[in-house]
């Protein structure tokens, strides 16, 4: 059968007069968009094969090369769309699921760039963090909802199990097997040296990381790949993934040909063979089977961990949400619809979910209205890409963020979105060990500790602007936002004012 | 020694467990969830019903309940052995990677879902009853064997056995005539190379509750196994 013809997405331009034909582009890209023709002494380019990564036009020494868009498009339609259309010739050679990675690109309202931070003017002063202390330290876990004393009059310290981190941030989820291991050790010892936690993800721990456990949370996912007493033992908490943003209501799916080698032994299922994730946990139809599996870890960890469930943020987010902080959970962790993935199916990534924006304030207001609030700790994930974000998410009410996508980004991903090929030129997402080595888990842990500490500084500086010292003032804060451009609506579900109110 | 579970909860009676030294046996033991979650180095002997996921991340340790479990019996179990001489509830073993489950009678849903192997860790179910609807679903290693050695008249398994199975192996014994396999598995009769296979776990299982086993592996057997690991690769396009 032949496939019907699509246009390359992207064009190669290389400048002829720079081109020292020294084939570096060649060897570079995993794609094979580029080759050397001996005869005519002339690199040439395959630009069906071409993903626009970035990592030729990085990496050429003269600077010879630029990626375009190409130009050449189907005639101009403002209901069928030249991706709608390419969509449709794909599917009608394949017979498949359109398959995507990353986050939801799609021009849907982000509403962080719609909420503006307050400053203090004349009263009640600015504070500059270069010479007061600032505390950007925070505790997740359930809080107790009072002071008990002993008949002596003395403390009684029976504080659930919390994580302390050095600021509000953390790298959620990403298994070994959708990234690399290079990734991995950078993701490890960067939380290591900020204080802060990295995820394991689904894929389990590989061993050579368990001595970063003390910064490493580690998931139980429907598969329960590479769970065992070790390794609920080894990290700092244990995450149950209920959902995704990226694919709400669909399990994960490991393509076999990823699952080599140590990504094998860490899942322990056999080389080659899918890593199936269904959708549903089997033995999780309620909150009251929920909460069986969150008592069965901490059983499992002799209380000592506090246990994350992580969820998709979803239209009845704040009732599912209500349950969970009902279920002996200490952390709901929520990923909006912009959250990044390995793979998903695209017509799932780009129309299920709802933002984070939304997703958080109603989740916070309604533990607040059920005076639940104190029972667990709100981390948010799905797309937050600053430090400005971090703080427009504490003020809506989150004790702290996930980020993933940005922190590939440090990791030199050029957020070409196509991870699900394994053929990654930046050596992230893929299990190629001659990709796998580009990139340096010392370079790497360095860009990403060089990216929190600025936004450290960043959120101080936010802060020290509001007036505000310490990180626990600003939770929950939302008379330090305002909406602009937002309706009623919105801004009631938000429960912000307006800019100028 | 004895632990009695009377008037404790499950949070006691674990605590309790990991005091103990030694052998232990629990007695009145009514409906205590999670029991021995995660332990390695200890035989439990327990009377009374346990309540869900007995011996979840079990790792190393022997559990044997003198009457009927519940739901999840063995849930992510890593190594041991979990012996029960009544029934169990539904999703025994989910994702099992190591260890062995042994159970006289019947199992409910969801036996073995997500069960594992990898080298030389290979669990092993062996259920002396009937099963209930979705044997073996998502299986993708280990050994489940079931023996339909009870005489009700039920079929030996229920609805959708091994759906989504990529790996490992069923064993039923039964020549499975009326029971529907998906397409993306294999049903043939078991021969002797296949008999040989699951002969040790047999016998294991025969002595444990005072069976014969010759009498056991001379009923035919139906043997169960995914035609490929990879059953979903051909849904996908790239986008």
């Amino acid at each position: 059968m032949q496939n019907i013809y699509i246009n390359p997405e992207f064009e190669v331009i290389r400048n002829e007069n720079r081109c020292i034909k020294c084939r570096v582009c060649e060897r570079q890209c995993a794609n094979e968009v580029h080759s050397y023709d001996a005869d005519l002494n002339l690199l040439i380019s395959d630009e069906t094969k071409c993903v626009n990564c970035q990592r030729c036009v990085s990496l050429c020494p003269t600077k010879a090369l630029k990626i375009v868009k190409n130009d050449c498009r189907l005639r101009e339609n403002a209901n069928w769309s030249d991706s709608t259309i390419k969509e449709i010739y794909k599917q009608a050679s394949s017979g498949g699921v359109l398959l995507s990675s990353m986050g939801n690109p799609n021009p849907l309202p982000v509403y962080w760039d719609k909420i503006l931070i307050n400053a203090s003017q004349v009263t009640n002063p600015p504070i500059d963090p270069l010479r007061e202390p600032m505390e950007t330290k925070v505790f997740l876990g359930k809080k107790p909802e009072k002071v008990q004393r002993d008949k002596n009059g003395n403390l009684i310290c029976n504080t659930p199990p919390q994580l302390e981190l050095s600021m509000p941030v953390m790298f959620s989820a990403m298994s070994y097997g959708s990234i690399s291991y290079n990734a991995h050790a950078s993701l490890a010892r960067a939380a290591t040296e900020l204080g802060i936690l990295y995820n394991t993800g689904e894929g389990g721990l590989h061993e050579d990381f368990y001595c970063y456990g003390k910064n490493t949370i580690v998931q139980v996912a429907s598969g329960r790949f590479g769970v065992h007493k070790d390794y609920l033992e080894a990290g700092a908490a244990v995450e149950i993934k209920m959902g995704q943003g990226a694919k709400p209501g669909i399990g994960g799916h490991l393509p076999g040909a990823k699952i080599v080698g140590d990504v094998s032994r860490t899942r322990m299922i056999p080389e080659g063979s899918d890593a199936i994730s269904p959708a549903p946990h089997h033995d999780i139809y309620s909150i009251e089977d929920l909460r069986q599996l969150v008592f069965s870890l901490k059983e499992a960890t002799e209380y000592q961990k506090p246990i994350i469930v992580k969820v998709a943020a979803v239209h009845n987010i704040a009732a599912i949400a209500s349950g969970i902080a009902r279920s002996g959970a200490d952390i709901i962790a929520i990923d909006g619809f912009r959250g990044g993935t390995g793979a998903a199916p695209t017509r799932i990534r780009d129309n299920v979910g709802i933002p984070i924006e939304l997703a958080l304030a109603s989740v916070d207001s309604r533990l607040r209205e059920e005076g639940i609030r104190n029972n667990v700790s709100l981390v948010v994930g799905g797309s937050i890409r600053s430090a400005s974000d971090v703080v427009k998410a504490i003020a809506l009410g989150a004790d702290a963020c996930y980020i993933a996508t940005a922190a590939v980004l440090a990791l030199g991903c050029h957020l070409c979105r196509t991870c699900q090929t394994g053929k990654c030129n930046w050596g992230i997402a893929t299990q190629n060990p001659e990709l796998v080595k580009r990139l340096n888990p010392d370079i790497g842990s360095q860009h990403l500790i060089n990216l929190m500490t600025a936004w450290k500084h960043e959120i101080k500086e936010l802060m020290g602007g509001m007036g505000i010292n310490s990180i626990e003032a600003l939770k929950g804060n939302r008379l330090m936002l305002r909406g602009v451009g937002l309706n009623d609506r919105e801004l009631s579900i938000l429960g912000i004012s307006h800019a100028g109110e | 020694m004895n632990i009695s579970a009377r008037n404790t909860d499950y949070k006691e009676l674990n605590a309790a467990l990991r005091d103990a030294k030694g052998d232990c046996s629990i007695t009145d033991c009514l409906g205590q969830r999670f029991i021995a979650a995660g332990m390695s180095d200890k035989n439990i002997k327990i009377t009374g019903i346990p309540g869900n996921a007995l011996g979840a991340y079990l790792n190393g340790a022997v559990l044997e309940v003198m009457g009927n479990a519940q739901d999840a019996v063995g849930d992510t179990m890593n190594d041991g052995k979990i012996i029960v001489h009544g029934n169990i509830g539904d999703a025994a073993g989910y994702a099992m990677r190591g260890g062995k489950i042994f159970v006289k009678g019947n199992a409910g849903y969801r036996a073995g879902i997500h069960m594992k192997a990898y080298k030389e860790k290979q669990p092993i179910m062996v259920i002396g009853g009937k099963c209930g609807s979705f044997l073996g679903e998502y299986q993708a290693g280990g050994t489940i064997i079931v023996l339909g050695l009870s005489n009700d008249r039920k079929n030996i398994v229920g609805n959708y056995p091994s759906t989504g199975m990529h790996g490992g192996k069923i064993y039923l014994r039964s020549d499975c005539h009326g029971i529907k396999f998906p397409s993306q598995v294999t049903a043939h009769a078991a021969d002797a190379t296949d008999i040989e296979q699951i002969r040790p776990a047999v016998s294991e299982f025969a002595e444990l509750f005072g069976l014969n086993a010759e009498e056991i592996l001379s009923a035919p057997f139906t043997v169960v196994t995914p035609d490929s690991k990879n059953p979903y690769k051909q849904m996908y396009v790239a986008n």
